[in-house]
């Protein structure tokens, strides 16, 4: 903990403005070397002071800047936080700044993980914090609470149960070889179980992917040819939301320029330059363009005009859509009827600016990745960066396990890999209770002189 | 007369204990209840089996005695799991029970340096919290630099059996009665155990037609490294596979409140072993299963009696006869012992450095039973690891401490004092993690080197080993370099395997799984062991998974070498969660990887004392 940390602390591109946080006994000299304010260095604990951020000559954003001494702070540690505007592109630079500057990146969680290390706050609160810390929307939020409520440990420990059951029937067979009553383990009988519990997890891994969404938000792109009304469209799903939306000067590829929300979930709009200044930009997105996006996005939308016939240029898009998340938007549906929709797949009809049928994309949305489920059924997702890492470890010991099986390799090397497996199921649900499986094998098998 | 060494027991854990220092040049006296009961065995007549023959191999390779004593008393021997990998191989023999006591007792006689008294101690003499000697029952008081206690079962041991419970060591032997007292005022914590033991029958009143037979393996084993067989494969004595039935079950759940486990004794404090159930918890238990298998051991060529492995029972005698009689084949069997419980007292292990010495009293060292195992072998190699460490402390030299990647004893030691005990603690493969690594193959190539620094390992048996491993580098190399090209395609179809297109190397031929190392010695310049063979092909054959677990075992190290100073001081870290500091302060533990191994340590408390360890 000797080192000073930093990182922004609002969730990107949300809010009108952002935070960025700074911990650690160097925070308040770093922040000085890029701070306008000359009188902040030696001021009082528990001052705001407004300045401006300077890159070298460069003014880089007007602040105003929080400076907390040690002890009376989060994580007890000096803390300054920089309250500057909300665009993504100046809160990148900021934290940049900080960096060069002498700061390390944060972690997700540190700056809890150091009020906890100091004393601030107990573990249960830690874990309660750092899940609202993640959760940006209701459904997120619930699914924090779900976390916490032990749904995903069910899940998990289901799963772990059906491992154990596997492995002390190795072990048993292992230390009591004499026993010939008890059923030897087979590798054939593995590779049975293999496929259910590889079903399972690739399931929870889906379905972990689809709580991600509904925490990150979903990368859009929408496309089409000039002048089909891609603007009023975007203008009518921020409606009354404009605040949020921030703009950025100037483009920067593949990045998310936009974040607005429809019906509880984060779209994160790409490449959509300049929309609040001039709304003609996103208008005048052309082809080219529109397959680029294409390309970087995970959920399309591709909108076309009800009162034209399909031109060549939309069936140049329309082919680049095969295997995407797309929703082909008709709009102007409030107009004659010009355009050819017998090819046309997962068509909504809408008029943005009239405002029919808008809602229905939200739905649809919904549906695409499978969230309808989420909001009325079980929450069972894992939300976390960590829990879904270590299922991908998982997935890839249940690869080792098949290989193992597929080399002839003997049942206790295979069980290795079962073993892994086992152990990262625990560490998501924090159980590595060592006598488990010993437990378990003395309870299912009847051995011993 | 004044001994630098006084282990007080003979049994398994007491014998190779003495035989250490002894050897090491230390003069030491063994004190035991009866010599005619030294390197006695108690319960079952084997020694090794699954993760307990390794353990032997491992105390072979360190220089100690129980496998080069279990191969001079061989009834039957076989190497069992050779249908799994070569970890989970393991050597099991029935030994003589009047052979194998004999031969130690001649080998403790001819060793010098070493004394045998018969007598009980009373109490270990510990001015200012340092070992001074032993007070003997009789008055007697023998000085001593370092004790080594290894009572097994003796320390306040109850018999019992049915609603009758008397104070009596295992058959009927004398009891020790004030040690484990006099070791609670010197604030020992001490923790009542529970076990038992099977009937004995006579062999004569038994039909074995109705048994199924179990022989011992076709070709020659031996647990020592150093030891041609001394047996003859085709005069193996065979044990016999037999099964409860309804009658048997129905008769135990009758009579079940008689059983002094089950309401026959209302005063039983002992745990006993999960992995070894007497025959009444096996039926409460398991009441779904309708038979349970029980095996007929021979006890000894000199006598007549059969050990029923699988029937402990602490059942009235009444009502072990029934049951007995119960079982086809034993119809008219003749109980010659009737099987009982016992229930002793036990240090509770965390008590204990990785040494073996107690925490509280120095120079004093505890190994075996007392210490919460159970088992001839966990005993045996806590016997020898505290006789060498008594030694190292004797010369003024550092600890022999094993990693658990590098030895059986190791993970039995680290999990006795890290973790503590619930019940009578017995080895298993599944308690190691790295077992790949602790193979009965290669327990020489992993412990070797320490028996002949700790001079328990001659220069003649040392030099064999040299040439071993320099043998195994040599034929690794020749695999390595000798290669087979398309013109050996024809033999290598007759032997089932893929032709080649291009040349290739031996070594990557004998990792396919249908190939074994004995095709391919035909294409080697020079002849090697079959011992030699068997390690270049373990390694070819298995390299991946060698390589995880050695992967694995180096993060361990890694954790093993962050050293938690002695003197840390657990209650003044904020935020330890309480359970994490009483565990801490309990175990002391001397590294980071061992802390992190108690339960009820979390990796949060972890990071708290890793974190003020770094502010110092």
């Amino acid at each position: 903990m000797d080192d000073t940390i930093a990182a922004i602390s609002t969730a990107q591109g949300v809010g009108a403005i952002s935070i960025i946080r700074v911990s650690g006994n160097k925070a308040i000299d770093i922040v000085s070397n890029i701070f306008s304010n000359k009188d902040f260095k030696n001021a009082p604990s528990h001052t705001i002071h407004y300045g401006y951020i300077f890159d070298g000559a460069d003014k880089v954003d007007e602040v105003l800047v929080t400076l907390m001494r040690s002890p009376k702070t989060f994580t007890k540690e000096d803390v300054v936080e920089i309250n500057a505007h909300g665009s993504i592109m100046t809160t990148d630079k900021i934290l940049e700044l900080l960096l060069v500057n002498g700061c390390r990146l944060a972690e997700p969680g540190e700056f809890t993980k150091r009020a906890f290390l100091n004393g601030r706050i107990d573990l249960t609160e830690a874990e309660g914090v750092m899940n609202l810390i993640n959760s940006k929307t209701d459904i997120s939020r619930k699914i924090a609470l779900n976390q916490v409520g032990g749904k995903v440990s069910n899940m998990i420990r289901v799963l772990r149960d059906e491992l154990a059951l596997i492995i002390s029937n190795i072990e048993v067979n292992i230390d009591y070889p004499e026993y010939e009553d008890i059923e030897e383990m087979t590798t054939s009988k593995i590779k049975s179980n293999l496929s259910d519990l590889e079903d399972k997890i690739n399931k929870i891994f889906t379905e972990s992917k689809n709580g991600e969404v509904l925490t990150n938000g979903i990368k859009t792109a929408i496309v089409g040819k000039p002048n089909v009304g891609k603007s009023s469209l975007l203008n009518r799903l921020i409606g009354e939301e404009k605040a949020i939306v921030t703009d950025i000067q100037g483009t920067t590829r593949d990045s998310v320029e936009a974040t607005l929300r429809i019906d509880n979930l984060i779209l994160n709009l790409i490449d959509t330059a300049g929309i609040r200044d001039t709304d003609d930009l996103v208008e005048s997105i052309g082809v080219d363009k529109s397959i680029q996006l294409i390309d970087q996005a995970d959920l399309i939308l591709f909108v076309v005009n009800y009162n034209e016939k399909l031109t060549e240029e939309d069936k140049i898009i329309l082919s680049r859509l095969k295997g995407k998340n797309y929703i082909t938007v008709v709009n102007k549906c409030d107009l004659d009827k010009k355009i050819d929709d017998s090819n046309l797949d997962n068509v909504i009809y809408v008029s943005a600016l009239k405002d029919i049928n808008i809602d229905e994309i939200g739905k649809r949305i919904k549906n695409i990745f499978n969230l309808e489920k989420i909001e009325t059924t079980d929450l069972t997702y894992l939300t976390s960066a960590r829990s879904l890492s270590i299922l991908r470890k998982v997935l890839d010991s249940v690869k080792e396990v098949r290989k193992g099986i597929e080399n002839n390799y003997p049942i206790d090397m295979v069980e290795i890999d079962l073993k892994d497996i086992w152990n990262l199921l625990g560490e998501i649900i924090g159980e590595s209770y060592d006598e488990e499986l010993l437990d378990n094998l003395f309870s299912r098998f009847c051995v011993g002189k | 007369m004044n001994y630098e060494v006084i282990v007080v027991g003979g049994g398994h854990a007491g014998c190779e204990a003495a035989l250490a220092t002894a050897r090491k040049g230390h003069k030491t006296l063994l004190v035991t209840g009866n010599i005619n009961n030294i390197a006695d065995m108690p319960c079952n007549p084997s020694i090794g089996g699954s993760a307990k023959g390794i353990v032997v191999r491992e105390i072979d390779a360190l220089g100690g005695e129980m496998g080069n004593n279990a191969d001079k008393s061989l009834l039957q021997i076989k190497m069992l799991n050779t249908a799994k990998g070569p970890a989970v191989r393991s050597l099991r023999a029935q030994a003589d029970k009047i052979t194998y006591p004999k031969n130690m007792i001649n080998t403790l006689k001819n060793t010098d340096n070493l004394d045998i008294k018969e007598a009980l101690v009373k109490d270990v003499i510990t001015p200012d919290n340092k070992v001074s000697g032993v007070l003997l029952e009789n008055g007697e008081i023998i000085n001593s630099k370092i004790v080594i206690l290894t009572t097994g079962t003796y320390m306040n041991a109850d018999i019992m059996v049915g609603d009758t419970r008397h104070r009596e060591g295992p058959h009927g032997e004398k009891p020790s009665n004030y040690l484990s007292d006099n070791l609670a005022k010197k604030g020992f914590i001490i923790k009542r155990l529970k076990t038992g033991t099977p009937p004995r029958i006579d062999k004569s009143s038994i039909d074995f037609s109705k048994a199924k037979i179990e022989n011992g393996d076709t070709i020659y084993h031996t647990f020592s490294f150093d030891n041609d067989p001394m047996y003859d494969i085709n005069k193996q004595v065979p044990c016999y596979l037999i099964y409860t039935n309804d009658e048997t079950h129905k008769i135990i759940r009758d009579n079940l409140n008689k059983s002094s486990m089950y309401g026959g004794l209302s005063d039983i404090k002992g745990v006993g072993p999960r992995y070894c159930p007497s025959i009444e918890d096996k039926i409460v238990r398991f009441s779904d299963k309708e038979r349970h298998q029980l095996f007929l051991e021979p006890e000894s060529l000199y006598y007549d009696d059969i050990y029923l492995q699988g029937f402990s029972t602490s059942m009235p005698y009444d009502v072990q006869e029934k049951m007995v009689h119960s079982l086809s084949g034993l119809e008219n069997a003749k109980i010659l012992k009737y099987a009982y419980a016992i229930e002793y007292d036990a240090i509770y292990p965390t008590q204990l450095k990785f040494s073996l010495e107690t925490k509280l009293i120095e120079n004093l060292f505890t190994a075996g039973q007392i210490n919460g195992t159970s088992g001839y072998e966990e005993a045996a190699c806590q016997g020898l690891m505290a006789g060498i460490n008594a030694s190292l402390k004797l010369e003024g030299k550092e600890p022999f401490i094993l990693r658990r990647d590098e030895a059986y004893i190791g993970v039995l030691i680290d999990d006795l004092i890290t973790k503590g005990i619930r019940d009578p603690y017995r080895l298993l493969t599944s308690r190691a993690e790295y077992r790949l690594l602790l193979r009965s193959d290669n327990a020489d190539l992993r412990l070797r080197d320490y028996g002949y620094k700790f001079g328990l390992i001659s220069d003649e048996k040392y030099n064999r080993f040299l040439k071993k491993k320099n043998d195994i580098q040599k034929a690794t190399l020749e695999f390595k370099e000798n290669r087979l090209t398309p013109k050996n395609n024809d033999y290598l179809i007759s032997l089932g395997t893929k032709e080649l297109k291009d040349g290739v190397s031996l070594y990557d031929l004998l990792r396919r799984p249908e190939i074994n190392v004995n095709d391919l010695v035909r294409f080697l310049d020079n002849d090697y062991s079959d011992e030699v063979l068997e390690q270049v092909s373990i390694s070819a054959k298995y390299e991946g998974y060698i390589n995880k677990s050695l992967m694995e075992a180096e993060k361990l190290k890694k954790l093993e070498d962050k050293k938690i100073p002695d003197n840390i001081d657990y209650d003044a870290m904020h935020n330890l969660a309480s359970e994490a500091k009483q565990k801490l302060k309990e175990v002391r533990p001397n590294t980071i990887g061992q802390a992190m191994r108690i339960s009820g340590v979390n990796p949060a408390d972890i990071s708290i004392l890793t974190m003020y360890m770094k502010r110092g």
